[in-house]
Formats: structure tokens, sequence, C-alpha cells
């Protein structure tokens, strides 16, 4: 009986204090989003009034159009770039000796890992004597290097997961190697690098410290403009971009994950 | 199913791999006729799926031969080989529907869409899948998955089929029967087929001969029948049917149990380490009286005498030199004269079934 | 061996040669890529912190690190907040992870959105959110002062409690993700055996639950611990100038004073540090875990 009860006092205590964890990571989502609504000038919460005009301030604003245009040529083309590249990466490494793949993987999780200052003050010496700094060009560069990892971990997991037979047997069936990874493998594997590219689209888009360096004047990106701007003073527009950031990352989550989703029926 | 090509017979001659100090295969040596059912058949770890898997292309051995016919065919890549293959885990590929999955061999190689479409269904037919085309493979059963894995590996008609362990995944009964089917449709095939199995009774019942791999060589090549009755080396002996054996002495091709000399029709193969007298326990024969003198006599007294359904296993501990297993029938004529627990049983053993083995092979 | 054979033991070498160097160039792109953009510029910043400011080779700027009083507080700051928010995450992850797995597995999986969301959004739009939250006439301060809590607005940002709030919401999700999943993979069947054998349900949780939780724990720990070392946009933002962590640090002895050499000489430091947790996370968990799903 005593038991029982203890029990139930446990149960109670984990649902109080894993709920009260759950609302704190949800509580920034659940300020900005209204508080981007919301029609007084300063930030006020709850809004007492609603209206669209951070929105329109974000929206008018040349300066935010352009750090957005910036970011987000540069997470497509990062995305482009680095998904292709990590994801033959990826194979290459699976079909490697174990002792090529190992010594790989551990240098290609290093970005992941290093604190990232170093690869920025790193990048920006380095963009300096190439003359890359301020150029989308550098930006692409960098936020590649930097959502390669991302990719090729996705990738590299989706091809463990495999039936790596499939390939042999097309192959025995008379199909090239390419051709077997072409109709075979890449289908199948089809969902960790859309995972991949998803990945690499958010680290470019939401990379912070890098860009804070290196991008600038016309080229540079939302998110050092906001950084730039959140020193100095809330201005309530950041709400409604965070609002439009969170709908993207989010939205394309959901994307991806539907995807995968239908992908498992039809298996 | 009518072929356009004749079957090709497989040439290897001193195929090696190591993978570091490990040696996967050693010097293999191995001639298959064409139209043949070749079975490897080793424990696992022996070898026997790395030789495969060099015949396909996908193991890339050290050195050697490997002749298709009159072709060098080493160094060629696997898709340039012709060959079928069926994989024990049947490696179908699951985003495409049977018929795709048939189809793709033919679709590789350019076959117009509607030929690829007619041969589909025949080879689908061939292996009674006739009308399954557009099911998905997840709503397959695993014998029926067996058999599209089969079909993809024939509707090419290739001159060669290799099979590594294609039955493992099914249940006893399924296993059998499929056995039985898989023999009839090589006799339709033409084709030379190479199969691997660690299932010494599957190879037993397929194989027009066997190929003994064990540590990276091949100990023995023989029709089934031979090898069970002639064995060459104590593994391939021990691997093969139901034994128990005794260490005897052997000077001048003369064997002798425990001082007495075994009298022997088969020739002893030539080996290293001692002998041992390999004595298949429903090829001795018990006796009412004493044992004639043409026969080795390996009487002694019942240990134990247990009961299997078809048969019956008697446990005898032999005079001097340990214990022997005696397998009876169960019907009426076995047990008549069985003595019971404890008493003395005469055993002959006759000189053509008496197989003198050395512990390894030369 | 016949001289086929020979023949066919060169080609066979070439071709495995030909093979291997395949696989090694379709990774190489990839890999170039990080090599030059990340590993190359910091061996080259690594190697300016061996020089003084006349250029001669020296080991002043390391000197400089332990003697100035301004740098071993920034290496104080960074380890007290590095260690107060993994603490903080454990007790706060560790509970959350354990009740997931009480729940059913569908509300598990919608519980799990709450967690993946703020993973996923911008580091500096929740930087920004904790600002508002946590101002002094914000969110927080005005619904505890309505409450009659109290009476003075508390100072949460700009200082070191907001750095610790909000990167402790950072840095949680890394210690989930790793915890939940381990812990997730336990066989729920050992601890009602162990329950069905006579332990309490405490004791079993703590004798055969909790040891079997540790390599996620260990994981997630480690991971909050080496990005809270290096960490530069919440404590830059929530910190007000008035915390000063290693990477900015970093950053201002580059962009205000130029002084590359001291820059790069806690750079090492912060690097070397990064490394030993890495090496120890490999060794305890296995790095290659990460590429298996």
């Amino acid at each position: 009986m005593e038991q029982v009860g203890q029990r139930k006092i446990d149960g109670l205590w984990l649902t109080v204090v894993g709920i009260a964890v759950l609302f704190f990571l949800i509580l920034p989502t659940l300020i900005v989003i209204p508080m981007s609504f919301s029609g007084a000038s300063f930030l006020e919460f709850p809004p007492t009034s609603f209206s669209f005009r951070w929105y329109t301030a974000y929206f008018t604003s040349s300066e935010w159009m352009s750090a957005t245009k910036t970011s987000l040529i540069a997470a497509v083309l990062t995305t482009a770039i680095a998904t292709p590249l990590g994801s033959l990466c990826a194979y290459g490494l699976h079909c490697s000796t174990p002792r090529i793949r190992n010594t790989a993987q551990i240098l290609v999780i290093m970005p992941i890992v290093v604190p990232v200052i170093l690869i920025a003050v790193g990048v920006f010496s380095l963009y300096a004597k190439l003359g890359l700094n301020y150029t989308l060009t550098g930006i692409v560069i960098a936020h590649t290097a930097l959502a390669l990892p991302f990719v090729i971990v996705t990738v590299m997991s989706g091809l463990q997961n495999y039936d790596f037979d499939q390939e042999l047997a097309a192959r025995s069936l008379g199909a090239s190697r390419a051709y077997a990874l072409w109709t075979v493998t890449v289908p199948q594997v089809k969902f960790s690098i859309q995972t991949g590219a998803f990945l690499a689209f958010i680290t470019s888009l939401d990379e912070v410290v890098i860009s804070m360096l290196i991008s600038g004047g016309d080229n540079a990106t939302i998110t050092r403009r906001m950084f730039n701007s959140l020193r100095d003073q809330l201005d309530p527009t950041i709400a409604a971009i965070s609002t439009c950031l969170i709908v993207v990352s989010v939205g394309m989550l959901i994307g991806v994950q539907l995807i995968g989703r239908g992908k498992d029926k039809t298996k | 199913m009518t072929t356009a090509a004749q079957s090709l017979p497989i040439d290897i001659a001193n195929l090696s791999k190591a993978y570091g100090s490990v040696k996967a295969l050693l010097d293999v040596s191995l001639n298959i006729a064409a139209g043949e059912f070749l079975t490897l058949l080793g424990p696992s770890g022996s070898g026997k799926t790395t030789l495969l898997m060099a015949l396909a292309g996908f193991v890339r051995p050290d050195g050697g031969s490997i002749r298709f016919g009159d072709q060098e065919m080493i160094a060629t890549p696997p898709h340039k080989r012709g060959l079928g293959m069926v994989f024990q885990s049947y490696a179908l590929f699951p985003f495409m529907t049977v018929a795709e999955n048939v189809a793709y061999p033919l679709k590789v190689r350019g076959v117009s869409k509607s030929d690829q479409k007619t041969r589909a269904e025949r080879a689908l037919d061939t292996v009674q899948l006739g009308g399954y085309g557009d099911r998905r493979i997840t709503q397959l059963s695993g014998g029926q998955r067996q058999r599209v894995a089969l079909a993809r590996a024939m509707v090419f008609e290739p001159q060669i089929i290799l099979m590594d362990e294609p039955l493992s995944a099914l249940d006893k009964k399924l296993r059998e029967d499929m056995q039985i089917e898989l023999k009839a449709l090589h006799q339709k095939l033409d084709a030379t087929v190479v199969y691997v199995t660690h299932d010494q009774r599957e190879a037993l019942t397929m194989s027009d001969r066997i190929a003994v791999v064990n540590h990276g060589r091949i100990e023995q090549v023989e029709t089934p029948e031979r090898l069970y009755r002639q064995p060459h080396s104590f593994f391939v002996a021990d691997f093969i049917g139901e034994s128990v054996s005794l260490p005897v002495e052997v000077t001048n091709d003369k064997a002798q149990l425990g001082g007495r000399l075994l009298k022997s029709d088969l020739p002893i193969a030539i080996g290293r380490g001692g002998h041992r007298l390999v004595i298949r326990p429903e090829l001795l024969e018990v006796t009412a009286g004493a044992v004639p003198e043409t026969a080795n006599d390996l009487s002694g007294h019942v240990h134990d005498i247990i009961y299997q359904g078809d048969s019956v296993l008697v446990i005898v501990q032999h005079d001097s030199a340990g214990q022997i297993n005696v397998r009876v029938p169960a019907n009426r004529a076995g047990q008549t004269g069985l003595p019971s627990k404890g008493e003395r049983i005469g055993l002959a053993l006759h000189p053509e079934d008496t197989i003198i083995v050395p512990e390894h092979v030369a | 061996m016949s001289v086929i054979e020979l023949q066919n033991a060169s080609t066979l070498k070439s071709e495995e040669r030909r093979e291997r160097l395949t696989f090694l160039g379709l990774s190489m792109p990839a890999v170039l890529a990080i090599l030059i953009v990340v590993f190359l510029p910091i061996f080259w910043l690594s190697s300016l912190s061996f020089y003084n400011a006349a250029g001669e080779p020296s080991l002043e700027n390391y000197a400089r690190i332990f003697e100035s009083a301004l740098y071993r507080r920034t290496f104080v700051v960074t380890f007290q907040i590095s260690i107060a928010v993994t603490v903080i995450c454990v007790l706060l992850g560790y509970p959350l992870c354990y009740w997931l797995t009480k729940v059913p597995d569908r509300t598990a999986a919608i519980l799990m959105v709450f967690v993946l969301v703020p993973f996923w959004t911008s580091v500096l739009v929740r930087t920004y959110a904790w600002l508002v939250l946590l101002q002094r006439n914000g969110v927080i301060n005005s619904s505890l002062m309505s409450m009659g809590i109290i009476e003075e607005p508390l100072q949460l940002a700009h200082n070191l409690t907001g750095s610790i709030i909000g990167m402790v919401h950072i840095m949680l999700p890394f210690l989930i993700l790793p915890l939940y999943a381990t812990m997730r993979s336990i066989d729920t069947d050992l601890v009602r055996a162990a329950v069905g054998l006579g332990s309490s349900p405490r004791g079993a949780f703590w004798r055969v639950f909790f040891p079997m939780s540790l390599p996620g724990l260990f994981a997630g720990i480690v991971l909050v611990f080496i990005l809270s070392l290096g960490f530069y946009v919440t404590p830059a933002l929530l910190g007000g100038g008035r915390v000063q962590m290693l990477a900015q640090r970093i950053e201002s002895t580059i962009t205000v004073y130029s002084n590359w050499g001291a820059a790069s000489a806690l750079g090492v430091v912060l690097l070397l540090l990064a490394l030993v947790m890495i090496w120890l996370m490999n060794r305890v968990f296995g790095l290659d875990k990460l590429f298996m799903r």
C-alpha cells in the first residue's frame, strides 16, 4: 500500500517536472509569434491589439529585404552544392576500406564539434588574403563546408540501413555500378539525402557567427543584421522576422517528415 | 523455357584471396562442367561465399584465373559477366513491383518494353508466380520472394547462375519442397549452377557434384554418393552425414583397430596426421550369432537404446575402442533379435563400408 | 603458376588500386572543402600564437594568457558558465526524458515536438525571445509584479543569469536527444523483472535503469559542455557585455584590439579543450555512433 502511494507521488512529481521543462522549451516560440502581430510600437505581452505593421515594416525595408535575399540565395546555393558533394562523399566512404572510412569520418565531423568561433576567425583571416570577405561566394563556400558534415552523416546512416546486396544484385544482373547506384541505391536513400539537404539549408540560413565576420555591406546576411540590431535595441520588427524564420524551419521539417512518411507507406 | 545460349563450363585455377593475414582462399582450383549443378559446401567462414563472390566479380582475388568457357573473366566487372545471381537476402528492390524486379535485367540490356513484359511474365510463370506481376514485394511471403529472386536471375537466360544460400531463410518444410523444385528447374534451364550452402543434406539432395570447402581450400569434389561413401578426409566424413569415428593405426596401407587388422575395400587417401575409422550408424549390421569372417567384428555391449520414430539408435560400448552408434529400422525386421540393455550385441562392418580417412588432407 | 595467372595478379592489383582511387575521388571534393575551409585556417591561426608582436617565435602569448587577470577571469567565467549550464541541463533533461519513456509512444512523439521545434529554430530567434522575456519591463518581470510576488523588477537580462537561462534553453535539446534515444533502447522488461524479483520501483530505477541510461547521458553532457565552452551568440546578447566568455574574448581581441597573437593563443587553448572533450566522448560513446540511426 505504502509502495503504491510512493509510486503515485513519484509519478506525479515526474509529470510536473516534465511538463514544466517542455513549457520552458516552447516558451520563446509562444512569446515571439503573438508578439509579431502586436499593434503596439513597443514590446508588450500579451499584445493588446492586432496588426501586421511589423510584417509591413519588414517587407518594405530595403535593408531587411536585401539581407533576406542574401541569406536565401546563400542557403539555396549551399544546399545545391553541399547535397551532391556530401552524398557522393558518403557513398565513396561507405565503399572504402574501414581504415580510410574511420579516418575520414573523424575528419568530416570536426566542423560540427570544433567551436564555430575558431572557424569564423580562421575563415575571416583566410578570406582577407583572398578578398572573399563581404562576398556571396565567400559566404557560400564557408556555409558549404559547415553544412557538408550534416549531409555526409545523414546519407551515411541511410546507406548503413540499406541492404547493400541490392546494389550487388543490380550489378550482377547487368547494371554498371553507376547505373545500379542511380536506379537502385539512390531511390532508397532518397529520404536521407532530402534530410541532408534540409539540414544544409537550415545550417546556412541560421548561421550567425561566421556570417557576422565575413558578410557585410550589400552581402550582409539576415542573421548578421539581426545580431547587430539586437545589440542595440529590441526592434519589434525582429519578432516578425523571427516568426518567418520559425515558419520556414518548422515548415521544412514537417515537409521532410511528410515525404518520409509517404515513403514508408509505399514500402 | 527454351534457351538460345548453351551453358558454359567454369574453370577456376589457383585462385587466392587474403584479407590481411587471414587467407580466405588458398590456391583453389576447380573445374565445373557445362550444365552442371555444383554445390560449394562448408561451414561458415570456410571461404565458400568468398569463392562464389569471386565468381560473381564482387570479391577481387589476389591472383589465379577464372574462365567461363574460353574467356578469362577474373578482371571483368560483375555486370559484364552475364551471370544470374540469387542472394541469401534475395536483394529484391522493395520500391519496384514484382514485374519491375523481374524485368530489371532486361531493362538494363535495352530490351523493348513489350518484350520485357512478355519475358518477365514467362519467367514468373516458370516459378509458378504467374499473375503476381503487379504485387509489391512487401505483399509476398518468404517463399514467394525467393521465387521472384529466382525469376529475376534467370529471365535473361544467363549461361551461369550463382546462388548464395538461397533457401536458408525458409522454414524446413518449404525448404525441402524448394530443393526438389530448384533441381527440376535446373534440368529445364540448361545453365551451369553454382550453389552455396552449409546444409549437407541440401547439398546431397540437389547437386550433381559437391565441392567441400574448409579453411579456404577445397577438400574434395565428388558426386553426392561417392562423397558420402568415400570421403577423403576426416573433415569431409564428419561434415557429411552421421558418423562416429575411432582412431586407428595405419602402416603400409593396412589399418589396425585395437591390434586387429581392419578389412577394407576402399583406398586410404593420402593425408597428414593420424587416421580414423569412420562408422556410419546405418551401415553396421547387427548379427544374430557370430560376426562372419569376411566382415570386421565391432561387437560390444548395448549401452542404451533410443527410439527416434523412423529408426532406433543403439549405443554400443565396444570391447576396446569406445562407443559406437548403430541405427536399425524401427520396423519389425529391424527389431527382431535386438538384444536389450546390457546384453552383448554382434556388429559387422563390411569391407565395402569400412571407411578409413586421414585427419587432414594432404 | 602460369603466365596468364601472373598477368591476372598484376591486372587485379591495378584494378584494386583504381577502384580505391575512384572511391577516394568521390569523397575528395567534400573532404577537401572541409580541409581548406575549416582545418587550414585553424592551423594557420594556431601558428600565429607562437610568434610575438615583432614576428619572432616565442611563447609570449601563452605566458600572457596565464599571467593576465583579464584572461584568467575569462577562463574562470567560461568554465563556471559551462558547468552551470551542463548541470542545469541534466537536472531538467533527465526527468523529462524519463517521463517521456513512461507516457504512451504516441503521446511521447507529440511531446517531442516541444523539443524539436525550438531545436530547429534559429539560435538568434530564441535569444531574441529570451531578451524580450527577461528584460527589466519584460514578460516575466511584469507578470511576477502583477501577481504581487515581487515589487521591484528582477535583473534577469544583460547579466550572468540571463546568459545561463538562454544557454540552457539552447543546449537542452542537445542533452535530451542522445539521452532519450538511449533510454528508449533500454529494455523495460529488465526493469519490470527487477521489480518482479523484489526490488522496489525506486531501487530498480537506480540499480537497473539509471546505469543503462548512462552512455546517452554522458554523450549529452559532453556535447553540451563542448558547445558551451565555445558558445558565442547567446552570452554576447544576453550577457549585455558584462559576461565575457572565451568566444567573445577571442572575437573582441581581434576585431577591437587586432591582437591576432593573443586571440590565436586563446583559440588554441579552446581548441585543445574541445579536442580533449571529443576524444573523451569518442572513448566512451564512440563518435561513429553519430553515423548510425
